[in-house]
């Protein structure tokens, strides 16, 4: 648990305007090890672009910099093209939020899934779809054969997002990056989706950072909770411990969150101060 | 607990077992011959209006000036035209489905066999400039948006803005002054040198095919050699908006999340372009280049003319200015059939690329 697998230091992105560049994420900090780190934030918060970040996959207008960006002993910022398609797809996965779009609509399923065995290993054919349907079934898919055989337009949300996590965990990748992987899932399948993702976590030994906007399900997910806000990060703390959570943001949020308790009541009203107009 | 979780997902469609929309095959396939018959119905509803609106007489034409009055009449009667107006558009409805478009004025021929004729020289032309066309069109548009803002953008740009705004009859003129005139790299106008033209016998009448299977290899090159320059001219014109089309569509599929997705499992640029986007628009391009193709048909008449292409375009020019109504009719109808034809099959083809694939 302690040896980090990414190491992110004094991390700053910005984008050009008119006006100079505007630095969006703001020397943030963070590293991930082997467990579930959520990432929390308002939208702009900036969780996201983070996210693109330790990926490589920012636009070029998008300008990086950091102290450090070390991914197993690898420094991120020296990676070339080449470098980056080695990593990404066998070392690190990104998972996005709607399978409806993140699927190529054109591909058949198991030509999707096979595809970083088929980039980064040297597997027969046969060997890249016996590896596909077990990872299809494995991601819990009822009858692989046929789900592998169909174009993503007839599977459903939930179908679809379990393909795109069999897709990015098949080569085995130390990291997966998802970026709100349930937000366009509705609550039943969103919870499945999570627990699906914890429990392959836990069993790959992967380090797995979850962007989100709910602070209440990921809590419930993940071993630490980061909190970010206009680009910064404001709180850090083991999910265990966000009832006890420092800054009035945190709290702020906790406490709006829906809950039995305050079943039938209204939900306190969300004061935020400090916005940029 | 996880094996309840899994039981509870919906089962996907099963392809196998038909669904009450897939019930009827002829379904589909009516609708389309449907709208595939409305259309060509229109198009001969416009001819003939076009026959009856114009001022020109047709009995007055095949009889001439000079002819008297019961001449005319006859002429009159035989081609129906005492007859109410949806009477006489049957007769032509009926007369067009058998191929019998009547007597062109100016050649003297039916205007059937003038066709058959000319239209084999045109659909080769246009079929030569259209394949040139696309597979620059296509590289120049894939190189364009894999480098964007690079040199090859740059030169991709002048070439299709290029294409687009050069009168083509004054490019057609231009090469032909350079490429036969000076350099005497192009042999001249027409078809095929007149050494070739009576020997080989003309049996498709698309002149490739025709010295091909004479046996003459000089008659091949030469047939060969005509072709070039004009369908060169031609597909210039086509490569413009063929490559314009398919950068910017490259470049718009490049923000798509699937595209990220790919990347995210470490697809390099060119895989994520010629793999994963070009799929995903081939129903468009295909869409594109059919309709170029469709305009290279029927709007050769100035390339045609440069080069002096015995084709349908120029057969329709002279047609026009000689007053020529059953020529003009029938070249219509024939070329607009082809264009209406040529749509309904591409809506077939991209239907058939993207089966069980929309979203």
């Amino acid at each position: 648990m302690t040896d980090a697998l990414l190491t992110v230091e004094d991390l700053t992105i910005s984008f050009p305007s008119d006006n100079g560049p505007v630095p969006v994420v703001k020397s943030i900090s963070l590293t991930v090890a082997r467990e579930i780190v959520a990432v929390v934030g308002e939208s702009g918060s900036g969780k996201s672009l983070t996210g693109r970040a330790i990926m490589g996959l920012l636009p070029c207008r998008a300008h990086v910099r950091a102290s450090r960006m070390l991914f197993e002993g690898i420094d991120l910022q020296t990676l070339g093209p080449a470098g980056w398609n080695g990593l990404r797809g066998s070392g690190m996965g990104l998972i996005l939020q709607d399978p409806k779009f993140s699927l190529n609509p054109a591909h058949r399923v198991g030509r999707q899934v096979e595809e970083a065995l088929l980039l980064h290993t040297k597997l027969s054919a046969r060997e890249r779809k016996q590896r596909a349907l077990d990872m299809l079934a494995r991601v819990g898919l009822p009858d692989p054969e046929r789900v592998y055989a169909s174009y993503p337009a007839a599977l459903s949300g939930g179908m679809g997002q379990r393909v795109m996590i069999a897709a990015m965990l098949i080569n085995r990748p130390m990291l997966i990056i998802a970026d709100e992987p349930t937000s366009a899932l509705d609550r039943g399948l969103q919870d499945q989706v999570l627990t699906l993702l914890r429990s392959l976590t836990e069993e790959f030994g992967m380090g797995l950072l979850l962007i989100s906007h709910d602070l209440q399900q990921v809590s419930r997910y993940a071993d630490r909770v980061i909190v970010m806000r206009q680009g910064e990060i404001v709180e850090r703390l083991p999910a265990s411990e966000l009832a006890q959570a420092q800054t009035a943001y945190t709290r702020g949020l906790w406490a709006a969150r829906p809950s039995f308790a305050t079943y039938g009541t209204r939900l306190p009203v969300f004061e935020d101060s400090g916005r940029p107009s | 607990m996880q094996k309840a979780v899994l039981r509870s997902l919906p089962e996907p469609h099963n392809s196998r077992q038909p669904r009450w929309r897939e019930l009827s095959l002829l379904g589909p396939l009516s609708k389309w011959l449907m709208s595939f018959a409305m259309t060509l119905l229109g198009l001969a509803l416009v001819t003939f209006a076009m026959t009856r609106l114009s001022p020109i007489d047709p009995a007055l034409q095949m009889v001439g000036d000079h002819a008297s009055q019961s001449t005319y009449q006859a002429a009159r009667l035989e081609l129906g035209l005492d007859q109410p107006l949806p009477v006489q558009f049957l007769r032509y409805l009926q007369q067009a489905v058998s191929g019998n478009f009547g007597q062109s004025i100016s050649t003297g021929q039916p205007v059937a066999s003038d066709i058959a004729r000319t239209f084999p020289a045109t659909l080769e032309l246009a079929t030569a400039a259209i394949i040139i066309g696309s597979l620059i069109g296509l590289t120049l548009g894939i190189a364009a948006a894999m480098r964007q803002g690079g040199l090859i953008d740059a030169i991709a740009r002048f070439v299709s803005l290029f294409g687009y705004s050069v009168p083509i009859f004054w490019l057609g003129l231009l090469m032909l002054l350079l490429f036969y005139a000076r350099l005497h790299w192009a042999p001249g106008p027409g078809r095929l040198d007149v050494m070739f033209q009576y020997t080989v016998k003309p049996v498709t009448g698309f002149a490739l095919i025709d010295t091909w299977m004479s046996g003459k290899a000089g008659a091949f090159r030469d047939a060969l050699a005509h072709l070039a320059l004009p369908a060169i001219v031609l597909a210039f014109h086509a490569l413009a908006g063929i490559s314009r089309l398919t950068r910017a569509s490259i470049l718009s599929e490049l923000g798509q999340e699937y595209v990220l997705t790919a990347r995210a499992k470490g697809a390099s640029l060119s895989r994520v372009v010629f793999v994963h986007i070009l799929p995903n628009i081939a129903g468009t391009l295909l869409t594109v280049i059919a309709l170029a193709y469709a305009s290279l048909l029927e709007g050769a008449v100035l390339t045609e003319t440069v080069f002096a292409w015995p084709g349908i375009g120029r057969y329709l020019t002279t047609a026009m200015f000689s007053g020529d109504m059953p020529a003009i009719l029938g070249a219509t109808l024939v070329v607009g059939s082809c264009f209406v034809l040529l749509n309904a099959l591409t809506d077939v083809a991209v239907a058939r690329i993207h089966k069980g694939q929309a979203r």
